[in-house]
């Protein structure tokens, strides 16, 4: 059933296709260029960010209108952050950061709209901002660091014999950051969405069952509702632990040792 | 590429539709446990036996729109069909974004702010060489207030002083004047004095001779006058 089921919120439609780059005449092989809902809504996310943060910034008031200061406390915001965990020189990657955590925050909440598609269910966009954040980390890190930069997988102050237990971990740890970092995301916006989806499908089926049944829907619509007020703050939070923690690893980068 | 999947998915589908055919269709054909083309008796949902020709029917029904939906059968997230469109759009929207804001709307919002501080300093920094000036002004206008009085004091003794010398001085004119006066009284007391002193020789001449020549006779004025003189030496 297409309209309880929570699955298929998740699913990727074709909008409008813009032919096939380099494929057989059967259509398989060769890249196949869609444009789909999950493309839309990310166009959206942009247009929105962009929009806003140009249109509002227009004026370049100096006493800010209220649009203004929105940007403000947004660049604000993301700036502090940045400077907080990785320092001035961490600011040289401050339009990337702040680019990751509006879009983030901005698909995450689109996301919120009923019918709209969650850019950030989908594991393939997590991790690969995920990676994008790592090979940055590793590129920066190696670029600025040399092989100093493998300091970072040896805690200093820490005596020969135990080394040999804390390196591996080290990188170990450092290897799961992207899996940890993209799942945490996926997973979050994923189990949330379904979550509010059973809760609210539960209401309708209930619902359809009579009196007696629309009574019995008032619980789950309760919690339809609460889980709605959740699942803003979790989109508000997980853009901003992913931001938080890009800033960590950067700050990594620029500092390998501890 | 599914293709034929993604395009037989509306975005948005009915809330609930409990009879949609596709859905029934698709639980009949996940829990058949029928292989198709099998001749089974099997009981409906009544209790009735159907005839199994026409439920491999129904069922190959099913298997065809489940296969319409594509790998509907994979979760959504995990189909890798898909990957290839989303990373593309990723990069492309993600790219845009990140231009749009380092490019455009960044330096624009960091220029704002940094306008705003430096105004905000140069603000402070202009109230503060007014207060200064302020200071300044204060600090002369006392001086000047002060030197003032100081000159004020000045004119005033000046003043004082030489009304003073104007008063000694006319003081000592007329004290001189009184004294001239008072010196040129006495001398007229004294000269009208031995004039008075004079004429008392006469007057007392004269008595005497009124007087002896009543009582002894004649006697000569001048006479008398030398006994008055020999009176009035003893």
């Amino acid at each position: 059933m297409a309209g309880t089921d929570p699955i298929h919120q998740f699913r990727i439609t074709e909008l409008f296709s813009f032919g096939s780059v380099g494929s057989e005449g059967d259509g398989t092989g060769g890249f196949h260029l869609v444009f789909t809902n999950s493309a839309l809504f990310m166009v959206l996310t942009v247009v929105l960010i962009a929009g806003y943060l140009i249109l509002s910034t227009r004026g370049r008031g100096l006493v800010p209108s209220r649009l203004q200061l929105v940007s403000e406390m947004a660049y604000e915001f993301v700036a502090n952050m940045v400077r907080n965990s990785a320092g001035t020189e961490g600011m040289r990657f401050f339009p990337f950061v702040f680019t990751l955590f509006t879009f983030v925050l901005m698909a995450n909440m689109f996301g919120m709209f009923p019918y709209f598609f969650a850019v950030t269910s989908h594991l393939i966009i997590t991790a690969a901002l995920a990676l994008l954040v790592m090979a940055i980390v590793i590129t920066y890190g190696i670029y600025r660091n040399g092989l100093g930069f493998l300091k970072l997988f040896v805690p200093s102050g820490i005596p020969g014999p135990v080394l040999l237990l804390v390196v591996p971990i080290e990188i170990l740890s450092f290897l799961s950051r992207p899996v940890s970092l993209s799942l945490r995301l996926f997973g979050n916006i994923l189990a949330g969405h379904i979550v509010l989806k059973v809760f609210a499908g539960f209401v309708v089926s209930l619902t359809g069952l009579g009196l007696i049944g629309t009574l019995g829907a008032i619980l789950p619509l309760g919690m339809t509702i609460a889980l709605t007020g959740l699942e803003f703050l979790v989109a508000a939070l997980q853009a901003f632990v992913f931001t938080i923690l890009t800033c960590v690893y950067i700050n990594d980068a620029i500092h390998p040792g501890h | 590429m599914a293709r034929t999947p993604l395009a037989n998915t509306p975005l948005a589908s009915p809330l609930l539709d409990p009879l949609a055919p596709h859905g029934i269709l698709i639980a009949q054909a996940e829990t058949g446990t029928a292989p198709a083309g099998e001749h089974v008796v099997t009981v409906d949902a009544q209790g009735n036996p159907v005839e199994a020709t026409q439920l491999t029917n129904e069922m190959d029904q099913a298997i065809g729109v489940a296969e319409t939906h594509g790998e509907s059968g994979t979760f959504p997230p995990f189909d890798s069909s898909t990957y290839g469109a989303q990373l593309f759009w990723l990069a492309v929207t993600f790219g845009l974004l990140y231009i749009l804001m380092s490019r455009i709307a960044l330096p624009r919002i960091g220029e704002i702010l940094e306008v705003r501080r430096d105004r905000i300093e140069g603000d402070l920094a202009e109230a503060e060489r007014l207060k200064q000036m302020t200071d300044q002004a204060i600090a002369t206008y006392e001086e000047e207030l002060a030197e003032a009085r100081a000159k004020a004091h000045a004119i005033a003794d000046e003043t004082r002083s030489k009304i003073k010398a104007d008063m000694d001085e006319k003081r000592r004119k007329v004290e001189a004047d009184l004294s001239r006066q008072v010196a040129e009284a006495e001398e007229r007391i004294t000269a009208t004095k031995s004039e008075a002193l004079a004429n008392v020789d006469k007057i007392a001449a004269e008595t005497a001779v009124a007087l002896v020549s009543k009582l002894s006779g004649k006697v000569t004025l001048r006479d008398a006058k030398t006994a008055v003189r020999s009176v009035l030496k003893e």
